[in-house]
């Protein structure tokens, strides 16, 4: 056979070994240079140095179970104090026999959360999701859930308004009776309830024992703080990225003086504002909770920042968008719901999850006032006498957890970045 | 509300509730006019209950006597001072952490910046994976597995690790020898001033006469040997006084000599690995940024990886950077407030602790605003000026 190949065909010798493979490849990437091949040397002792002295603390040496922190002294890693305390950790002071609560209540949210980051989910059923979802953690959470009337009438009210607003220039107008009825309604209920009309009459929905916010501990608080910060935030900070890009220089002077204001002072000078002027604002005898003051902290913090990103969507839209839509004859509300608002917001989507990863982080910072939230409740777990002197441990469990959420999260940012720019890119 | 479109020419007569002009000014007096309701409402709820609660206002509490200890400060500081003194002491340690912090942060996340875009695998993974470990993990965890770390791992006092007999290392702090106080150090700083000023015309003069004459001159060498002789002749001139205060064990801790906190240490460790992480990203995306054209065209010009790094890339990649940067250097001022958590003595702990003691929250909290607000600003102002200066002049 071999002299049916052509002389060409015959010299087509394969590359050198020394250039493909696993030796091509090391020889690439690892031993270009003298200088390269040294530094990989020595990075490869210090990391064969480091890790066999970590695997020999975390894992080798290291004691899985034991009835009290005695047993581990002398040993590597003291795993077992995880193994006691991962409840604590996980739901903080949470009644110990109601705490599958907070469990399903972080699987709800979670659930909620994944399913949003699918995009096929991107449309009116999220709101729903959201509802139900909300409602479920919060029910959970608090075991009992006192609705009065006239926050059932102000929430039809709020409802059927941004409605109007909303789908007032594109439903149909059977859709948009279903609004107005909806409106009618709450406006006339609160009129009633105000004139004594209606009884002070509340809806009771109380399949559990009642759990104090006090009490709540853990991860569902670092999640619920982080998730509906933003998720308050974002109207908030929409609509003070409009008021900052506005014509009218008094809005827009508001505007800029609040966000520049709260972007430039740290989240713990707001949250000790919270936990001590919140309660000098309001009327007296009108407490509020501490949990809700470290959330309105968040909110008014999220706020300025989403802001700021939304006005990079905003800035990035072309000019003739915004004169496309007044030359179309389209008024402010319109123009801004149906052009700039879904193309602005579409940008921003990745940094939005960039934020949203930096509260889940900063939201730690609520321990400063004492709040139980995540690392409140590994760091509190330290205090155990049976248990002192193994703070590395809890830590690195902590880290861990908050890494897995963090990393997958900014993972999903970047995929998503690539997915949202498809349409752009060549 | 679109005013502006209108331009000079003569708008056509409207209906006054139709005329953009009046409705754009009525909508904002009724927007103003709420939102000023709102700040009535909280003032007025407020001085009632300061009231009621009998709770003093104004500032008269800052030049009463403070009456707390304060572990770290870097002026003359006795709980016999006032709050006023306390505070600043405060300020003066926030200031001291966060510039330190953008300092080092900046030096380390370059570092990492460019060894993730090393040929070397390894190290480009390491640095990788540096950053992923980092800043997926919040500060505060740092903060506090440092500080435990150093107040756990290292031995008390007694047993501190002693360095060839000059550096105490024990969960105190590290202590050191420093010089005895002395009136020319004074003029040394003095000194030390007029050699940097001395560099920096020695280097606008090489600069020059490179363009001129394309002739070279060792600037860094020259400006590092201005910045510290000068101050040298000074001491020799001062007669060489070299007298040093010792650390000495004296009953439980050290007496003499200067300290590093444990506290500051680990807030200063974990500013700067948490945000050399973030330095570290805008670096590489400030150098991935360049054009391919810009490292090729350096190699081929026979400039070492080095010179090309410092010559050609690093000045184009700055005007990327720089505007990123700023956010993360207002960051680290502001993160440093986590001090608080550790227990350094930092601004809003030298506030919380004096809220405690008067009770006057709202007088406070407007002090660490303003001068939280002052120093942002500040930053801000200086980093605006430096990217107008490196910004690309376009002819």
């Amino acid at each position: 056979m071999a002299d049916v190949l052509s002389a060409n065909e015959r010299q087509q010798l394969p590359p050198p070994a020394s250039e493909t493979g696993a030796l091509g490849w090391l020889r690439k990437n690892l031993f270009s240079s003298w200088g390269n091949g040294i530094t990989t040397v020595v990075l490869l002792v210090a990391i064969f140095w480091l890790l066999t002295s970590f695997l020999d603390w975390a894992v080798v040496n290291a004691v899985w179970t034991a009835p009290t922190g005695q047993s581990c002294r002398g040993h590597g890693a003291c795993w077992a104090l995880i193994h006691e305390k991962y409840r604590f950790i996980f739901f903080g002071t949470f009644p110990y026999n109601e705490q599958w609560r907070p469990l399903l209540a972080v699987i709800v949210m979670l659930t909620m959360l994944v399913t949003s980051a699918d995009r096929r989910m991107w449309n009116a059923r999220l709101v729903w999701i959201w509802a139900v979802g909300s409602f479920l953690t919060f029910l959970l959470m608090l075991g009992q859930i006192h609705i009065p009337l006239a926050l059932i009438l102000f929430v039809a009210l709020a409802v059927g308004g941004v409605g109007m607003l909303l789908r007032g220039s594109v439903a149909a107008p059977a859709e948009l009776n279903g609004w107005r009825t909806l409106a009618a309604i709450g406006a006339i209920g609160i009129l009633l309830r105000l004139a004594g009309v209606l009884p002070p009459w509340s809806l009771a929905i109380a399949p559990f024992t009642y759990v104090e916010t006090g009490l709540w501990g853990g991860l569902p608080v670092t999640l619920i703080l982080a998730t509906y910060g933003l998720l308050f935030g974002f109207p908030y900070g929409v609509l003070l990225a409009l008021g900052r890009r506005s014509n009218l220089p008094l809005i827009r002077g508001l505007c800029v003086g609040f966000i520049e204001l709260i972007r430039g002072v740290p989240l713990i000078s707001l949250l000790i504002m919270a936990s001590v002027m919140l309660p000098l604002f309001l009327p007296s005898g009108m407490s509020i909770d501490k949990f809700l003051r470290a959330l309105v902290a968040i909110i008014l913090f999220s706020g300025a920042y989403i802001a700021e990103i939304i006005r990079g969507g905003l800035q990035s839209l072309p000019k003739g968008q915004f004169e496309a839509a007044d030359a179309m004859g389209l008024n402010y509300f319109q123009k801004t719901m149906l052009v700039i608002l879904p193309q602005a917001l579409r940008v921003v989507i990745p940094p939005l999850i960039n934020t949203f990863i930096g509260f889940f982080k900063d939201t730690s910072l609520v321990l400063i006032i004492g709040i139980f939230d995540f690392l409140n409740a590994a760091n509190q777990a330290l205090v155990d006498p049976n248990w002192a002197g193994f703070p590395s441990e809890v830590y690195l469990f902590a880290a861990f957890v908050y890494f897995c959420f963090c990393f997958s999260m900014s993972r999903y940012s970047k995929y998503l970045e690539i997915e949202l720019n498809k349409g752009t890119r060549r | 509300m679109v005013v502006e479109t209108l331009g000079s020419t003569t708008r056509p007569k409207v209906a006054p509730w139709n005329d953009p002009v009046i409705r754009g000014w009525a909508f904002q007096i009724v927007i103003v006019g709420l939102v000023g309701l709102l700040a009535w409402f909280l003032v007025s709820n407020t001085m009632e209950n300061l009231a009621r609660q009998k709770i003093a206002s104004g500032y008269d509490y800052l030049s009463r006597e403070a009456g707390f200890e304060i572990g770290d400060s870097m002026i003359p500081y006795s709980p016999a001072n006032t709050y006023a003194r306390a505070i600043l002491v405060g300020m003066l340690n926030t200031l001291k952490v966060a510039v330190l912090g953008i300092i080092l942060s900046t030096i380390l996340g370059t570092l990492i910046g460019i060894g993730r875009l090393s040929p070397n695998w390894l190290l480009a993974k390491i640095c990788e994976w540096y950053v992923e470990a980092f800043r997926n993990v919040p500060l505060l965890l740092w903060l506090f597995l440092f500080y435990k770390l150093i107040s756990e791992a290292f031995p008390g006092p007694r047993q501190a690790i002693n360095v060839l007999g000059t550096l105490f290392l024990s969960n105190r702090g590290l202590y050191f020898p420093v010089p005895v106080d002395d009136p020319i150090h004074p003029w040394m700083g003095l000194g030390l001033l007029i050699g940097i000023a001395a560099a920096f015309a020695v280097k606008r003069w090489a600069r020059r006469r490179q363009d001129a004459t394309g002739e070279p001159f060792p600037t860094i060498w020259a400006g590092t040997a201005l910045v510290i002789g000068v101050p040298f002749v000074v001491w020799l001139l001062g007669g060489a006084p070299h007298q040093m205060s010792w650390p000495e064990l004296k009953g439980f801790n050290f007496q003499g000599g200067t300290v590093i906190q444990p506290e500051f240490t680990a807030l200063l460790f974990g500013l700067v690995v948490y945000t050399s992480a973030f330095v570290a990203e805008i670096v590489r995306s400030g150098i991935l940024a360049l054009h391919k054209g810009q490292s090729e065209a350096a190699m081929a010009l026979g400039l070492s990886r080095g010179q090309a790094m410092r010559l050609v890339l690093l000045p184009q990649a700055l005007r990327v950077i720089v505007p990123p940067m700023t956010s993360q250097y207002l960051n680290i001022t502001k993160n440093s407030s986590l001090a608080i958590a550790i227990g350094y003595p930092d601004l809003v702990a030298a506030v919380n602790v004096t809220i405690n003691q008067t009770g006057q929250a709202i007088e406070n909290v407007l002090i660490i605003m303003a001068a939280y607000l002052t120093v942002s600003l500040s930053i801000s102002a200086f980093m605006n000026w430096y990217n107008k200066r490196i910004a690309l002049r376009e002819r």
